[in-house]
């Protein structure tokens, strides 16, 4: 990253107002890349519209007071209408409330997805890229392995298997949340982890590792107060679109009757239901879809916009 | 080179083994016993019950067990469904068709219409079709699977009723008229699983050949005055394939994935539709099956681009 040329007004020769110049526009790589990012229009339309949903879904149900499961036989199936603005299902529950609160689900199994993905990704592509030899050899056929592995059979079958020990332990909703997301991350850290490995293989060969290890620095420190900190801008991007990969996958898993009961209406499981309905009641998929969609956009669009800010070598 | 081959399948197969030893841990972690309804039957004494498990194996400890379910599996003993009973090998065998003709024609669709719209991409960078181009990518790959084909069935099946959206095998027609029945109710199902391909495979396919581009080789060839057509198609496209050949290769897993949504969407009785069947009635046998069938299959797969790299790329030296 080449420092931009810093003019100094006025031509006072005095030491104290030069560092003073100097030091004003403090230009550090993250409002550097702040600055880049609120200039990419796409990127800013994400960020409007994803605050947008996670506002709705945090504090939505304290404004829209329609409750999620109240069945109403004889609204059921109304097309939007003021008192339910995205229709009603075949049992005459709000459509507004259910896609609300389905947005919790979906947008915390991204996030947390998200966590889990890093957090293995790192800490093997860090082991790997900076020990090498044995661990990397290791490390990256398990990686291998993992990609190998078919990853929605593997989703299918540990869910079954393993929905019922998870819901004694920790409740109906908690206990297949805490499954979904645990499975989902150990499904697809690779390309993290791939990417953290070049990084640290690069990185431990640069003069300031060196300077590191000369003063003394054990191995964990080199690795979490030297390398990492240089890690985290393509970290960041890989996690921001492993949270709209994370959302397809669960709603996908949702949309075919996989994970949560069906009492609790993920967005996948809204779309699902609207299926048997779509000739007369549209409204019932089209909410979900929406939703689903834009959310998805809406992160990609934010990724590709911290590509673009924190990584200016690939968009050369 | 048939050196490098042969070492290839022999890193494969301890591949496959982990593979199969994850899923066989996998099942064998789950809580819960298979002989659960019949251990719960009271009429049955402790004694018969002991009996059959020992028959079954079932006492034997996991690393035996694993070899001999590994053994029925490469055999293709893979045992009866739980469900209907009969052996789980004629029921893929029935169903694999319909998913074949399904797969087969989204993924030669889109490999028809993506690559030369990626080509086109590149070499006209920026343009306004570039544009559109890249647009569409963006959200076939945005696009979940389920959302596109539920808009599509809402617009094309149910609002304009172009096209049947659900898939019947048993049709009422016969001869020409089936054939014109069937491509008609295969194209909403094609559609929608190429679209995302499309998406993936343009993106590669653009990317790849701006790569190519720039390459000295290409100027060289402009520079002793060849057509344009030719540089980009004998010169710069031939090149600009061979990672596109590769990364279709590696997106098998990805298109089963897809064709188990499609076809849950339009109920295609084939083999996305038995393993969603199978996970609904928790039969553990054919889940099982599917499951090491397309591990088995994304190997092989993986095998086949890596063999293919190494022909379509000279410059590549296997030591």
């Amino acid at each position: 990253m080449s420092a931009p040329a810093r003019t100094v007004t006025g031509s006072v020769p005095s030491v104290a107002i030069d560092t003073l110049a100097l030091r004003k526009p403090s230009r550090s790589l993250w409002s550097d890349a702040m600055r880049q990012f609120s200039r990419n229009k796409l990127a800013m339309a994400g960020v409007v519209v994803l605050t947008v949903f996670v506002l709705m879904t945090v504090f939505g149900p304290f404004v829209w007071r329609t409750p999620k499961d109240a069945i109403d036989f004889l609204a059921a199936k109304s097309p939007p209408n003021f008192a339910h603005p995205l229709g009603t299902n075949d049992l005459g529950q709000d459509m507004l409330a259910r896609i609300i609160w389905g947005g919790r689900i979906s947008l915390a199994v991204g996030v947390f997805v998200m966590f889990v993905q890093i957090t293995i990704g790192v800490v093997i592509g860090a082991i790997a890229g900076y020990f090498g030899k044995q661990a990397d050899n290791l490390l990256m056929r398990l990686t291998d392995l993992f990609l190998a592995l078919p990853v929605l059979p593997v989703l299918f079958l540990t869910i079954y298997l393993f929905q019922d020990t998870a819901r004694r332990s920790f409740g109906p909703t908690l206990g297949t949340f805490l499954l979904i997301v645990l499975v989902i991350g150990t499904l697809t850290w690779m390309p993290t982890a791939r990417l953290v490995r070049a990084e640290f293989l690069s990185l431990k060969q640069k003069e300031f590792v060196e300077a590191a290890r000369a003063i003394g620095a054990d191995s964990s420190s080199i690795i979490l107060k030297h390398i990492l900190p240089n890690v985290l801008s393509p970290v960041i991007v890989a996690g921001s679109l492993g949270i709209g990969a994370a959302i397809i996958t669960e709603s996908t898993l949702s949309f075919l009757g996989i994970g949560f009961d069906p009492s609790t209406p993920t967005w996948g499981r809204l779309l699902s239901e609207s299926r048997d309905f779509l000739d007369i009641a549209w409204w019932m998929a089209v909410g979900p879809a929406a939703v689903i969609f834009l959310t998805v956009l809406s992160i990609n669009f934010i990724g590709d916009g911290l590509r673009d800010a924190l990584d200016p070598r690939k968009n050369a | 080179m048939g050196n490098f081959i042969i070492r290839r399948i022999l890193t494969a197969i301890p591949t496959l083994i982990a593979i199969s030893v994850i899923l066989f841990t996998i099942i064998n972690l789950a809580p819960g016993d298979p002989l659960a309804s019949f251990a719960a039957d009271p009429r049955v004494p402790e004694a018969v019950k002991e009996n059959i498990r020992k028959q079954l194996g079932l006492s034997d400890p996991g690393p035996i067990r694993y070899v001999k379910w590994a053994k029925s599996m490469v055999v293709g003993d893979w045992g009866n469904s739980f469900q209907s009973r009969s052996p789980v090998g004629t029921l893929v065998k029935q169903r694999a068709g319909v998913t074949l003709q399904v797969l087969g024609t989204s993924l030669l669709l889109a490999i028809i219409v993506a690559i030369p719209i990626g080509i086109l991409s590149a070499i006209k960078q920026y343009s306004v079709f570039d544009q559109v181009a890249t647009f569409f990518a963006y959200l076939g790959n945005a696009l979940p699977t389920f959302v596109i084909g539920i808009l599509l069935i809402l617009v094309f099946g149910v609002h304009l009723q172009w096209f049947p959206f659900i898939f019947r095998t048993n049709l009422d027609q016969t001869g020409i008229a089936a054939v014109g029945v069937n491509i008609k109710q295969m194209v909403l199902p094609v559609i929608v699983l190429s679209f995302f391909e499309m998406a993936a495979l343009m993106r590669y396919t653009r990317a790849a050949m701006l790569e190519v581009i720039k390459q000295d080789y290409v100027r060289t060839a402009r520079a002793k005055g060849l057509a344009e057509s030719r540089v980009m198609i004998t010169h710069a496209v031939r090149n600009a394939l061979i990672p596109v050949s590769t990364i279709l290769g590696l997106r098998i897993p990805t298109i089963f994935a897809g064709a188990i949504i499609t076809e849950s969407l339009f109920r295609i009785p084939g083999t996305g539709s038995l393993f969603i069947s199978a996970f609904q009635n928790k039969d553990v046998p054919v889940l099982m099956a599917l499951s090491f069938i397309s591990a088995v299959l994304v190997v092989a797969f993986n095998l086949v681009v890596d063999i293919l790299y190494g022909v379509l790329d000279p410059r590549i030296k296997y030591t």
